[in-house]
C-alpha cells in the first residue's frame, strides 16, 4: 500500500466518525449490545480537526444515502450487525459500512429487479419451485424494515433499534422462520434472506461498492482480494497470508 | 413485417462453443456465415476488471437477462410449471462466446461405454438391467470414431492433462501437460493412493503452460488467479471462443458477426427450413436471414424452444412416449459429497482455477461392477480448487447458525481450513424428464418460454447415496478433524441446485422415431437444420460436457461443409 493509499484511509475513518455524530446516527441498541465499539472511541481532539478539513475536502462522499432515509438506515445498520457481529475476530457489519452497500444496492438496477423474470400471473410456488415475488427488492426490504419496528415494538414494546442485542436476535430469528406480519403478501422470512444476502455481500464484495471498509471483511479471513494470480502461493505447503487488493489497483494495469 | 435480407450460405444462431467452432471451420473452408449473438460482442480486453465477485458470480454479468426469458419448471405432470424469476440454479452465458465465457475449464472426453451405453450394459448384465421408464439409448456412434473430433477439439484449447488408463484411448498425449499438482491435491491423491485408487489431474481449459494452436492463435498460462467460473479470463489462459475460434472466423474475412440480435423462429415448410427471423433487441426490427443451412447453435434449452416455437420436428409427448422434440433432458447429481473441517491447517485456497483439480476414475461409468446396485453409470469423485470467493464461501460444520455470531466466528475459522471431497454423477434419461413449451409463460418477444418438467430419479437417488460413501472414505483418509457428510439427493430445486450441465432434448441417434439428430447432428425432419450444441447428448455422463460438446461440434461443421456439396441426408 503506498503512503498516499494509507492516509486517504486513515481520512475515511474520521470521516466516519464525524458522520455518525453529526447525523445522530448513532444506534442504541448496538451500544448496549456492545458490538459498536471503537466508531464511538475516536477521541475529541481528532473529531475537530477532520470536521474541519471534511468539510474542505469531503473525503468518501461514497458514505452518504441514496436511498434510505435515516431510520432505515439506522434499523438496517443494526440489523445487519446482528447478521454479522463484531467479536474478537473483528469487526462487523456496522463498522464494514455493510449497511451503506445495502443502500447503494437497493438502489440499483438490481433493486428493482431488472434482471428478474417479472411477467405474470404470480402463484404460489411449491418450495422447489424458487420465490414468486412480485414487489420489488428495495420495496420489500423497506416493508420489511418497518415490519422490524412494528414486531418490537409489538412484542417488546420498543422500537428494533432500542433492543438490546438479544432482543434483536430474537426478533430476526421470529423474521427468519416467517413468523413476523406478511410484507404486502410476501412472508418476512424472504425480506430476512434478503437482509442475510446483502449483508454478507457488503461484507465481503470489492470495497467499490460501499461496504467491506478498508477491505477489513477480507483482513478478517485472510482473503488477498483480487490479485493478478497465485501461482506461487498455491504451490506452498505453508499458509501464505497476503495484504489484500481491491480492484482499485487493476486500473493501473 | 420483418426486413427480408439477402441469402447467405450458411446462418449460425447463438456464438458460444458450437457456434464458435462452426464458423470457425466454415470460414475457414471458404464458406460465407452470418453468425447471430443476442448478447454483447466481447474482446479479451473486457475482462480487465474481472475480479470482481460481486458483479460477475452473484449479479451475473455474463448471463442472459431474465427478464427478457427465462424457463419455467415444475417437478412431475401434475404440478403447475412456474417461472425461474432470478438466478439460484442454471446460469445461462450470454454474448459473444456464450457459456465458453464463464465456464471452468473442465475437460473431458465422455466414456466409450457413454457412447454405446445400452448395448454394453445389457451385455454385461442382461436385458433387464435397463428398466422399462429409462429410455437409455446408444448415441449411435462410437467412442472410436469420435476419437479424432476429441483430438482436433484439445488441440484447439490446448487442453492440459494426463493420460488416464481407464478411460478412452487416446491417439496423442493432451497438447499441454497436467496443472499444477498443489498440497491441497496432494492430499487427496496420498488419501485415494492408499485406498487403491487411480487419481489423476482433471484435464484443463486453463493452459498449464504458453500454447499455440493449430490455427496460429497464442495463449498464455494460467496464473491461478482463482476466477473462472463466471468470469472471463483477463490473460486469455482459459480457452474461451472469444480468444480461440472466433478470432479465426473472423481473420478469413468470411464471417458476418451481429450481436444484439435474437432469433425467435426458424422459417421452414416442416421439411426444410429457408432462414430465420431474429429481432434487434435495442430496437425491435424484425429482420429476416434466409440461408441454405441454419445451425441452432444456442444453449440446450433455446435449442429446444427455437424448434418447438418454429413447429420443426415432433414434439416428445411423455404420455404416449412417441415424439421427439424434448426428450431424454438430463441433468446431473453432485449432492453426494464430504466436507473436511481442519482445526489447525490453513490452505492457500484463495487462489485456484476453475479447473484445477484432482479424481478418481474408478467410479466413472462401468469402471465397476453394477450387478449389485440399483443405479446404472457412476461418478467422477474429486477434489478441486477453484479459489474460494468470500461471498460464495462461507462453509461451517453442519448444525452451525447460518448467520449471528456463532456463524461469523466458524465461517472465518474455517475460510483457509475447509477442502471437499465431491461427487459428479451421471444422469440417465427417464421418460417423465422432458421438455416442451409452456403453456401460459412468453419472453419478452410473445414467445413461449420453455417448460422443464424435471426431478431426479430412483437410479439418482441410489447413485448419490452410493457416491457419497466413497467420498467420506477418502475424506476419512485424509484425516481432518471434522467430516460432514451430504448422502442425500432431495427433490429438484429450481433455486438450489447449481450445476449448469444440461443436456438432450435435440438427441441424436441411428432411429428418426427415437432421436432428433444424426450424428452429424443434420436434423432428420428437416436435412438443412444442425442443432449443435449438448442438446443432442442422449444422457449425460458424469463429465462436464464441453469436450463433448466441442467434439461434435467438429463433426457437425465437417457434415455441413459436406452438405452444402452435396445435400442430402449425411448417414
Amino acid at each position: 500500500m503506498s503512503d498516499n493509499e494509507k492516509s486517504q484511509i486513515e481520512k475515511r475513518g474520521s470521516t466516519r466518525r464525524t458522520f455518525l455524530k453529526n447525523s445522530g446516527l448513532a444506534v442504541g441498541g448496538l451500544i448496549l449490545g456492545g458490538a459498536v465499539g471503537s466508531i464511538f472511541d475516536g477521541n475529541s481532539d481528532s473529531d475537530v480537526k477532520t470536521e474541519q478539513k471534511n468539510q474542505t475536502q469531503g473525503n468518501n462522499p461514497n458514505e452518504a444515502l441514496m436511498f434510505f432515509y435515516p431510520e432505515e438506515y439506522q434499523t438496517t445498520a443494526a440489523a445487519a450487525e446482528r447478521i454479522f457481529p463484531k467479536d474478537e475476530t473483528g469487526p462487523g457489519a456496522l463498522e464494514l459500512n455493510a449497511a451503506i452497500y445495502i443502500d447503494h444496492q437497493l438502489n440499483s438496477g438490481w433493486g428493482v429487479n431488472e434482471k428478474d423474470y417479472k411477467l405474470g400471473p404470480y402463484y404460489k410456488p411449491e418450495p422447489t419451485q424458487g420465490e414468486q415475488v412480485k414487489l420489488y427488492r428495495k420495496d420489500l426490504f423497506r416493508l420489511g424494515l418497518k415490519e422490524l419496528n412494528a414486531y418490537s415494538n409489538k412484542n417488546y414494546q420498543k422500537k428494533f433499534t432500542d433492543l438490546d442485542a438479544t432482543g434483536q436476535d430474537e426478533v430476526l430469528a421470529a423474521f427468519e422462520k416467517g413468523e413476523a406480519s406478511s410484507l404486502s403478501g410476501v412472508s418476512s422470512s424472504a425480506f430476512f434472506q434478503l437482509l442475510r444476502t446483502l449483508t454478507i455481500e457488503g461484507v465481503y464484495a470489492d470495497p467499490l461498492y460501499g461496504g467491506n471498509k478498508e477491505m477489513l471483511g477480507w483482513q478478517m479471513r485472510k482473503y488477498p482480494g483480487s490479485r493478478m494470480g497465485y501461482t506461487k502461493e498455491i504451490q506452498s505447503k505453508d499458509f501464505v497470508k497476503l495484504d489484500p487488493n481491491s480492484l482499485q489497483s487493476h486500473m493501473k494495469h | 413485417m420483418a426486413k427480408k435480407l439477402s441469402k447467405v450460405p450458411v446462418v449460425i444462431v447463438g456464438m458460444g462453443w458450437a457456434g464458435g467452432i462452426i464458423a470457425s471451420e466454415l470460414t475457414k473452408a471458404g464458406i460465407k456465415v452470418v453468425g447471430l449473438e443476442r448478447g454483447k460482442e466481447r474482446d479479451m480486453s473486457d475482462y480487465s476488471m474481472v475480479h470482481d465477485e460481486l458483479r460477475f458470480q452473484h449479479r451475473e454479468e455474463l448471463m442472459q437477462d431474465l427478464s427478457k426469458e427465462t424457463i419455467t419448471h415444475r417437478n412431475n405432470l401434475k404440478m403447475r410449471a412456474l417461472p425461474m424469476r432470478s438466478y439460484g440454479t442454471f446460469i445461462v452465458g450470454e454474448g459473444l462466446g456464450g457459456a465458453g465465457s464463464h465456464w471452468n475449464g473442465q475437460t473431458y472426453r465422455f466414456l466409450p461405454y457413454d457412447f454405446e451405453i445400452r448395448s454394453l450394459t445389457e451385455k454385461r448384465y442382461g436385458k433387464n438391467k435397463i428398466k422399462s421408464d429409462y429410455p437409455i439409448q446408444d448415441w449411435g456412434i462410437t467412442y472410436d470414431d469420435m476419437e479424432p473430433y476429441y483430438d482436433t477439439f484439445e488441440k484447439m484449447a490446448g487442453i492440459s492433462g494426463e493420460t488416464v488408463e481407464l478411460y478412452g484411448k487416446r491417439s496423442n498425449p493432451y497438447p499441454t501437460g497436467p496443472m499444477i499438482k498443489t498440497p491441497v491435491l496432494a492430499e487427496f491423491e496420498q488419501a485415494a493412493k492408499k485406498l487403491g485408487y487411480k487419481p489423476y489431474m482433471i484435464p484443463s481449459a486453463n493452459l498449464s503452460e504458453n500454447y499455440k494452436n493449430p490455427d496460429g492463435i497464442s495463449r498464455s498460462a494460467c496464473q491461478y488467479c482463482a476466477y473462472c467460473e463466471n468470469f472471463g479470463c483477463e490473460y486469455g489462459a482459459k480457452a474461451d471462443p472469444v480468444v480461440t475460434v472466433i478470432p479465426v472466423a473472423k481473420e478469413t474475412g468470411n464471417l458476418d458477426l451481429r450481436t444484439y440480435s435474437n432469433v425467435t423462429r426458424i422459417v421452414n415448410d416442416g421439411r426444410k427450413a429457408t432462414g430465420v427471423i431474429y429481432v434487434d433487441t435495442f430496437t425491435g426490427e424484425e429482420f429476416e436471414q434466409p440461408a441454405e443451412v441454419v445451425v441452432l447453435a444456442s444453449y440446450v434449452f433455446n435449442n429446444v424452444r427455437l424448434l418447438l416455437n418454429s413447429k420443426l420436428g415432433t414434439p416428445y409427448d411423455p404420455k404416449t412416449k412417441n415424439g421427439v422434440i424434448g426428450k431424454n433432458y438430463c441433468y446431473q447429481v453432485s449432492s453426494g459429497y464430504s466436507s473436511l473441517y481442519y482445526n489447525d491447517r490453513e490452505f492457500n485456497i484463495y487462489g485456484g482455477a476453475g479447473a484445477l483439480g484432482i479424481e478418481i476414475p474408478d467410479f466413472a461409468g462401468d469402471n465397476f461392477d453394477h450387478s449389485d446396485v440399483n443405479f446404472l453409470h457412476g461418478a467422477g469423485i474429486r477434489t478441486t480448487q477453484y479459489g474460494n470467493r468470500p461471498i460464495a464461501n462461507n462453509n461451517s460444520p453442519i448444525g452451525t447458525p447460518s448467520w449471528g455470531a456463532e456463524f461469523k466466528k466458524q465461517s472465518i475459522k474455517y475460510a483457509n481450513s475447509i477442502l471437499q471431497v465431491k461427487s459428479q454423477g451421471a444422469s440417465m434419461p427417464h421418460t417423465q424428464n422432458y421438455l416442451d413449451l409452456d403453456p401460459t409463460y412468453k419472453d419478452v418477444y410473445g414467445m413461449p418460454l420453455m417448460r422443464m418438467t424435471y426431478d431426479y430419479t430412483a437410479q439418482d437417488r441410489e447413485l448419490v447415496k452410493y457416491m457419497a460413501k466413497v467420498t467420506r472414505s477418502i475424506a476419512k483418509k485424509m484425516g481432518p478433524d471434522h467430516i460432514d457428510t451430504v448422502a442425500e439427493q432431495g427433490d429438484f430445486n429450481v433455486n438450489t441446485d447449481t450445476n449448469t450441465h444440461n443436456t438432450g432434448g435435440v438427441i441424436m441417434g441411428t432411429d428418426p422415431n427415437d432421436s432428433a439428430v444424426n450424428t452429424y447432428l443434420q436434423m432428420w425432419d428437416a436435412e438443412n437444420v444442425f442443432v449443435a450444441g449438448s442438446s443432442a447428448f442422449p444422457h449425460n455422463s458424469s463429465f462436464n460436457p464441453t469436450g463433448t460438446l466441442g467434439a461434435f461440434s467438429y463433426r457437425a461443421a465437417e457434415g455441413i461443409v459436406k452438405y452444402l456439396k452435396k445435400g442430402g441426408s449425411l448417414v
